[in-house]
């Protein structure tokens, strides 16, 4: 495998309503930033892959106008993924592998906001059967999480305490959107949003954009002191009906874990893309944490979710942490579809 | 007992999502000026041209604009066009007319937009076109405040003049 | 550089209906709904699922036995939507909630017309109201309603 490394990422403060920038906007300084920072020009890189969605913005091919941050003449090579930037980098990753490029720059971007997101959502359901019951996010997340509390495999406590770390890690992040010190037990008197969810169990509404290079070898070497090595990448995928998968753990997670060879040493940091508490729970157990490892430092997405950008920005965080010489190994894991249908795992090292 | 029923083949669903669009600092900027009859481009910090519509950043260098804008002429060059036959509920012109691509004087990108008061034989790559606004108390937030572009009288535009601009 | 006016912002409805070719399987599925008969599908190891698919998530296999269920079933897991949020299947206070029909071994997800989050409880039993103008479609089945 050849030797690809993240080595510098940018993001843009989570808000929960860019009330005066458009998608461009966002990322028009977010894409500056990091040219800025890594001394690129467009014409250094050698591939570029976005992640966002139409639903999201409300018109088709709505990525297009993103391009008008990158500078696209003369003509760049580009791609996209209707998804979070988190498998534009595996895409990206995937061209670097192949030589088909040394350099490659990554972005996600989302405007939740424009719309109600939690309806938006229900269009990703199986459009059949399911989705004509309009079944929004949140209620959809609250089915695993009572399968998962019946099941005994949590409790509301601890699912309350994955809350009050995250939103206390976030304090040290400037960019995220929901943070402070709680505590649990005032959070338990907190009523039901959809029970069995109380509000602290959910991610907030986040606008927002990321964006990171890649590249391999000594260019890599040259753009960062420490670069974060990928060891390890891979995305597993489950069936989208609820009825025929096990609620009650991430069997994909567990498998692009092993693949990645997250199990393979200890871990120092994960950054866990999980936009409520319940899965967070079932996403760390998946992944075989230790308790040495750090879950979170950035606070998650429990402290902020900007949509299409969110999982990629676990690998940012994450990467960060091994920049700067706070993990030597590292596991970032992004999700995707209802309930952690699908789920990455990549995992980055210092040496 | 009721008659033996079609089967179901075909499964129909309605879908309906509101968003609250915001046009962005740099739309706002254009479109409100467009309201007071003025047209304002943007003129990119790296090779200095100017694009129109304002759009915040520089697609081709990918750096933001972030300049005062630049008011441009209502006034420009046919680059090229194509005859129209069908009709739009947004056009309110005669069949057939010319729906032409417009280098407004100052500009370095074109404008789409429609061409009256012109036989479709007589339009032409090069023509020098102005715009015929709307009556000032119909204005909107909207480039429809321009109704058409018309033929201005004067002479041709060379070729060279505008030939990276087709 | 000239000072930042708030961003101009319009509504915008985005509305179209998708028109499915159903196929073999489902067109059974569907037909079936608009009939008030619920039918899911047997898979390699002889369990059933519903709603049926064409293929067996677990190998792959093409499928296409029909079996018919009963309209009465478990709730498996469900989650208490307060405010219902427009075109989800009850104006007031439901559940949206996983339902194993009697005869399959998968649950369905549908809403639970129960009234108050009281009346909710895994396990309990619960059969469809069906609609009064069948269409073909999932929402043939208005919701589920608890079972004295």
């Amino acid at each position: 495998m050849r030797d690809v490394a993240v080595v510098a990422f940018t993001q843009s403060p989570s808000v929960r309503c860019e009330a005066n920038r458009n998608e461009t906007e966002i990322l028009i300084p977010v894409i500056h930033e990091i040219k800025q920072q890594t001394g690129l020009a467009t014409e250094d890189i050698g591939f570029i892959c976005s992640g966002s969605s139409d639903y999201l913005a409300g018109q088709s091919f709505a990525f297009v106008a993103g391009l008008d941050a990158i500078g696209a003449w003369p003509p760049v090579s580009e791609s996209h993924v209707e998804m979070d930037g988190a498998w534009a980098l595996y895409e990206a990753w995937v061209k670097l592998q192949i030589e088909d490029a040394d350099v490659a720059l990554v972005y996600g971007f989302g405007k939740p906001s424009m719309g109600d997101l939690p309806r938006t959502m229900a269009l990703q359901l199986d459009p059949y059967s399911v989705m004509p019951l309009w079944p929004d996010a949140v209620s959809m997340a609250a089915l695993q999480a009572r399968s998962c509390l019946e099941a005994g495999v949590i409790s509301e406590r601890e699912m309350a305490q994955v809350a009050v770390r995250d939103r206390a890690n976030a304090l040290n992040n400037p960019f995220a959107q929901v943070k402070g010190e709680f505590d649990v037990d005032a959070l338990l008197a907190e009523p039901m949003l959809v029970s069995p969810l109380r509000k602290h169990d959910c991610s907030p509404i986040s606008d927002g954009a990321c964006a990171m290079v890649i590249a391999a070898g000594d260019r890599a070497r040259e753009l960062c002191e420490r670069p974060a090595w990928i060891r390890g990448f891979e995305h597993i995928l489950e069936p989208q009906d609820l009825g025929v998968r096990d609620l009650t753990r991430s069997r994909s997670t567990e498998i692009a874990a092993e693949k990645a060879g997250a199990h393979s040493d200890k871990i120092d940091v994960a950054e866990v893309y999980a936009p409520f508490t319940h899965q967070s729970i079932l996403l760390e157990r998946a992944l075989g944490l230790g308790d040495a490892a750090v879950v979170n430092p950035s606070g998650g997405a429990l402290a902020a979710n900007p949509l299409m950008a969110a999982g990629l920005t676990r690998v940012g965080e994450a990467s960060r942490r091994v920049w700067e010489g706070q993990a030597d190994r590292a596991v970032a894991h992004a999700t995707s579809g209802p309930c952690l249908q699908q789920n990455l795992v990549v995992v980055l090292e210092g040496n | 007992m009721s008659e033996e029923k079609e089967p179901v083949e075909v499964l129909r669903t309605p879908v309906e999502l509101d968003y609250t669009y915001s046009a962005g600092v740099s739309a706002s900027r254009f479109l409100r000026a467009v309201e007071q009859g003025k047209l304002l481009g943007q003129r990119c910090p790296v090779d200095g041209r100017v694009y129109f519509p304002s759009r915040g950043s520089c697609p081709q260098h990918g750096v933001p604009i972030e300049g005062e804008p630049v008011e441009l002429s209502d006034r420009g060059t046919i680059v090229t066009f194509s005859v129209n036959r069908v009709p739009s509920e947004n056009i309110d012109l005669e069949l057939p007319y010319a729906a032409i691509q417009v280098l407004l004087d100052g500009a370095d990108t074109t404008l789409f937009h429609v061409l009256g008061e012109c036989s479709i034989d007589d339009v032409r790559m090069g023509m020098r076109v102005e715009a015929v606004w709307r009556p000032r108390d119909e204005w909107t937030i909207s480039m429809q405040n321009i109704r058409y572009f018309k033929p201005s009288g004067e002479p041709d535009a060379p070729f060279e003049s505008y030939q990276e601009h087709i | 550089m000239s000072e930042v006016e708030d961003s101009l912002s319009a509504p915008h409805r985005l509305a179209y209906t998708y028109k499915r070719s159903l196929g073999p399987v489902l067109g059974q599925f569907f037909t079936g709904l608009r009939d008030g008969r619920i039918l899911g599908v047997r898979r390699a190891d002889g369990t059933v699922m519903v709603p049926p698919k064409e293929y067996d998530p677990d190998t792959g296999e093409a499928i296409d036995e029909m079996v018919e269920l009963a309209d009465t079933g478990e709730v498996v897991s469900w989650a208490w939507v307060h405010e219902p949020r427009p075109s989800q299947p009850l104006d007031q206070a439901f559940a949206y909630a996983l339902i194993r029909l009697d005869g399959a071994d998968t649950p369905l997800l549908h809403a639970v017309d129960a009234g108050d989050e009281s009346s909710m409880q895994t396990g309990m039993r619960v059969r469809a109201r069906w609609s009064d103008e069948p269409v073909g479609a999932i929402t043939d089945i208005a919701c589920f309603e608890p079972v004295a």
